[in-house]
């Protein structure tokens, strides 16, 4: 069932589809507005402790000795701790995942035992009645360190003179290679091989809200209550209670307002988890969060690939084939419970992705070095794979003397060969590459900007076009994770409620970021039941309380856990006709459910208010037929089976202006063209984009976590480290295409990854078409004035 | 290290004194012993903006003053300031075009937003992108919150 099954009400009747498809303002934001959330930090406990971390100053060195003996005297210390006495209390983990095959990793501590392998790496924590207090019992802290090689470089890595982890043979966690074979005859016949290597930086995620977590133990039922800033609730409950040792039952874990998450929130981290175990060792509720110095130290970090492609191309302007060499460092370990396999592993499937080519080749390392650790960061391997595929694309059609958008259209996979099954495996139910081409085009105004970027070169003005097509994973089934072995669900499930007031209540395991989730799933809910949404709660967050399920990751929010709302929706919509028929003593198919009423279906004439529908149902159940059971809650649950992976495309447009004296870009537009199919609330998805577009941004033109060659982070702080603050950043124009998945009766898809997928590419694309005249081109993230004067040969 | 002094000013409305660490930050003052913890805690040395509040009528960064210094000073923070009605047009503006998304910055991009307004009631996009540029969003990208702004500076909000 598609779209054909909205609007979303019973057969027959004459509605709209309800607040599918409208901008409506999120009803949760209110509280925020008056800085009235509920972010971890701002919790209240009775005997709450706090925890700071004593971290690795080195970046690879054995610990040779701890001396707590000032650090314990020092006002307000609970206690000080090293890994071997958290160990005691929390398992280790080793992150790897069976579909992944050959990926390797070490047991990875909750606190560092006897090495340190990354600078910032906790190897100890101190546990006091103020945060400041343990930090000043932090500096007291005296240790002896014997300093081991840091392998920084991923080429030196790669070789492999000096293995960081001698266990496992070599510094190689993951690699992966595919051939379609005939890559080599198709380079062979090609009129034009294009190849360039490109490098992304390392960067973060900078949430404004640091990582939080407030774990609280309870002795008497060992129990333990987490109230955690995650994107993954059950996931984390599931760790808990494994590595704890507490029944899972046992566990609940609470997500009340989070302050950004990014995909950084949704991985397990060591300081994290020896939180929840110092809780359960002193028997009292502790909090840690971290500060934006340890952040830069300890979030997962994302990125950091050189990749070398090469592109084979008849002078007609067909594509024949890609060739990937990728090779990526992910830190010392491999990062619980989803490895820091996976973005390279998307960089393979995705390269090459919105084109009709054939054949494909690809190598990809992925290397560990003494950094800090990566992982899965918003968009995950996309921006790499549609920058690199974009950039050789743009270079192609540059010696091919065509225009790029032109050479696009003749590659583009026709919207019409569908389902298609792409080289590297992944399969596409439904998208639609050339429409969002030529919407894109005619919002942007394609040819007259080319006209204007053409007049403004005479007068010696620098202008550049880029174009980014993309494809982008969204709403993964089981083969993501699951099948590997990981205990992450990728179904979800929403439990709706009808109150007695005639109120609904909305329980639902995708979780809260801020996205809008909440605001969306009250859309549906209203929607589906017929009530208007001011009579709509929804409830989030809660392992104690909502339905099993994944939360949020990956763009699955609205595509699954939307569909479980509607399905819930629609179930309770039918229990309550059932038991205004009862109380009507009419044809249930004559009766449907229309602005908080019962109404006839025909006349629409109002036979029962909602509120006396619920009166009934709780309170005078007695009045109703002796064999009459009313239920009044539903749950229903949704997993995508039919795909892997539910593809969205989309296509956006960069425009600079480079000025060659100083190397400084100026952003003077950017443009989005998407196909998310559903849209639930227009605002809400353009609002995604832009947010995910700037993050984009960020990543080609300012952010990156720098390391001396000793493996010292050197800009570890918001000072040093840029993000795109207002000023610089463009106006960013969304346009859709709506092609609903066919899977669910919602249709929607993801939309949470396009802008961060799109616009590192975008951009690239742009400033090097603002330097081609110059005779210039840069191919290393971020595009900083220095990178971008040394490629016009202006610095050293 | 914990010296230890009376501190005694006015914040939204109530006077208060409380006998604090001389080192505590202003931003510190008002969540951990007022319990105000609509002012957030982004980076603590200045850059993000999500502390701001407003002291004597100026917004400064909470984690860049200590609360000794605020000694006799009038503090108002997005609590007071929420409940005098004064940000109202903002915040609705806010609410409509979605111009928050995890609401951790909101409460000092409101701050920074009323006070470019109260200084230059019609800026114009580069004026309020440019008093924005010391508040850190990572969710938005910004448009929305410049919307927002220009929607209320045009009398619309």
């Amino acid at each position: 069932m598609g779209k054909a099954e909205l609007p979303l009400h019973a057969p027959g009747t004459q509605l709209d589809r309800g607040y599918i498809g409208q901008s409506v303002p999120r009803p949760n934001a209110q509280r925020l507005l008056q800085g009235r959330g509920a972010f971890t930090d701002d919790l209240r406990f009775p005997r709450l402790a706090h925890v700071a971390f004593f971290r690795s100053p080195y970046a690879h060195a054995k610990i040779r000795k701890l001396d707590f003996r000032h650090a314990l005297k020092s006002p307000g210390v609970v206690g000080v701790f090293d890994g071997r006495a958290v160990a005691e209390y929390c398992t280790p983990w080793v992150a790897v995942l069976g579909h992944l095959k050959g990926i390797k990793s070490p047991p990875q501590h909750a606190i560092a035992i006897e090495r340190a392998c990354w600078q910032g790496e906790a190897c100890a924590a101190v546990v006091a009645e103020s945060r400041s207090q343990a930090e000043d019992a932090v500096g007291l802290i005296e240790a002896e360190w014997e300093e081991l090689p840091a392998v920084v470089d991923m080429q030196e890595a790669l070789a492999g003179k000096y293995v960081i982890h001698p266990e496992l043979g070599d510094n190689v966690c993951f690699k992966r290679e595919l051939d379609t074979g005939g890559v080599d005859e198709a380079f062979a016949q090609a009129d034009v091989v294009v190849e360039e290597t490109y490098g992304f930086g390392r960067h973060t995620g900078v949430c404004n809200e640091g990582r939080a977590i407030l774990a609280d133990y309870n002795a008497g039922e060992h129990s333990l209550t987490v109230y955690h800033a995650t994107q993954a609730p059950h996931m984390m409950q599931d760790i808990f209670s494994r590595h704890l040792n507490i029944p899972e039952a046992s566990v609940r874990v609470i997500t009340k307002d989070v302050g950004g998450s990014f995909g950084i929130k949704v991985h397990v981290y060591p300081d994290e988890m020896a939180t929840a175990a110092l809780s359960v060792m002193l028997r009292r509720p502790v909090k840690f969060v971290a500060d934006r110095l340890e952040s830069f130290l300890s979030d997962i970090h994302a990125r950091e690939h050189k990749v070398t492609v090469r592109l084979a191309c008849t002078k007609a302007g067909e594509i024949l084939a890609f060739d990937l060499d990728d090779l990526t460092a992910i830190g010392p370990y491999s990062v619980y419970p989803r490895t820091s396999g996976i973005e390279g592993n998307q960089v393979v499937n995705l390269t090459g992705g919105p084109y009709k080519h054939q054949k494909y080749r690809a190598k990809m390392n992925v290397v560990f070095t003494n950094k800090n650790v990566t992982c899965q960061y918003r968009a995950v391997g996309h921006p790499i794979a549609v920058a690199l595929t974009e950039a050789i694309v743009d270079r192609a059609a540059l010696e091919l003397k065509m225009d790029p958008a032109e050479f696009r259209r003749k590659n583009l996979i026709p919207d019409d060969a569908y389902p298609y099954t792409f080289p590297s495996g992944i399969k596409f139910e439904q998208l639609s590459h050339h429409q969002v081409l030529q919407k894109l085009l005619d919002t942007m105004k394609y040819g007259e900007l080319r006209k204007e970027q053409e007049r403004l070169r005479a007068k010696r003005i620098w202008r550049g076009i880029g174009l980014a097509a993309m494809i982008e994973v969204t709403n993964p089934s089981p083969a993501f994770y699951g099948v590997g072995g990981a205990r992450i669900s990728a179904q979800d499930g929403a439990t709706l409620r009808l109150e007695p007031t005639g109120m609904v209540t909305v329980m639902c395991s995708v979780t809260e970021q801020g996205q809008g989730t909440e605001g969306i799933f009250a859309q549906i809910a209203a929607s589906a039941v017929g009530v208007t949404m001011d009579k709509v709660r929804v409830i989030t967050g809660d392992t104690g309380v909502t339905p099993y399920g994944g939360g949020t990751w990956a763009s699955r929010g609205a595509g699954i856990g939307g569909e479980a709302v509607l399905q819930a929706g629609r179930a309770l919509r039918s229990n309550m006709l059932d038991i205004a028929a009862a109380m009507l003593k009419l044809d249930k198919a004559e009766l449907d459910v229309r602005d908080n009423a019962v109404v006839h279906k025909l006349t629409q004439e109002e036979k029962l208010p909602l509120a006396e529908l619920g009166r009934v149902g709780y309170f005078r159940p007695d009045t109703l037929p002796m064999d009459f059971q009313a239920e009044l809650t539903v749950t229903r649950h949704y997993t995508p089976r039919q795909y892997g992976f539910t593809f969205t495309n989309g296509i956006q447009a960069s425009y600079v202006e480079v000025d060659p004296d100083t190397g400084f870009v100026k952003l003077l537009k950017h443009w989005c063209i998407e196909d998310a199919g559903t849209v639930i609330n227009p605002m809400l998805v353009d609002e995604q984009i832009r947010g995910g577009v700037v993050q984009g941004i960020g990543a080609a033109l300012f952010e990156e976590c720098l390391y001396g060659p000793d493996g010292q982070m050197l800009n570890a702080n918001m000072a040093d480290y840029l993000v795109p603050m207002a000023l610089e950043m463009p106006d960013i124009v969304c346009g859709h295409i709506e092609t609903p998945t066919k899977q669910s009766q919602l249709g929607a898809k993801g939309v949470g990854e396009a802008g961060t997928a799109g616009a590192p590419g975008a951009v690239m694309n742009a400033i090097n078409d603002a330097l081609a005249p110059l005779g210039a081109r840069v191919l290393t993230m971020p595009f900083t004035p220095e990178r971008i004067l040394r490629a016009l040969g202006k610095v050293a | 290290m914990d010296e230890t002094l009376d501190t005694t000013l006015n914040v939204n409305g109530t006077q208060v004194t409380r006998r604090i660490p001389a080192r505590m930050n202003l931003v510190d003052f008002l969540r951990d012993e007022l319990d105000l913890t609509g002012s957030h805690v982004g980076c603590e040395h200045g850059v993000c903006g999500a502390c701001t509040v407003r002291v004597d009528g100026e917004i400064v960064r909470g984690c860049l003053m200590l609360a000794v210094q605020a000694n006799g000073c009038k503090v108002e923070t997005i609590e007071g300031l929420s409940d005098s009605g004064e940000l109202k047009k903002l915040q609705k503006a806010f609410h409509d075009k979605n111009a928050l998304q995890c609401g951790f910055c909101t409460p000092g991009m409101l701050l920074a937003a009323q006070d470019l307004l109260k200084h230059n009631p019609k800026p114009d996009r580069e004026q309020i992108r440019a008093h924005l540029s010391g508040n850190y969003c990572r969710c938005t990208g910004y448009q929305a919150i410049v919307d927002a702004i220009e929607e209320v500076a045009n009398g619309k909000g």
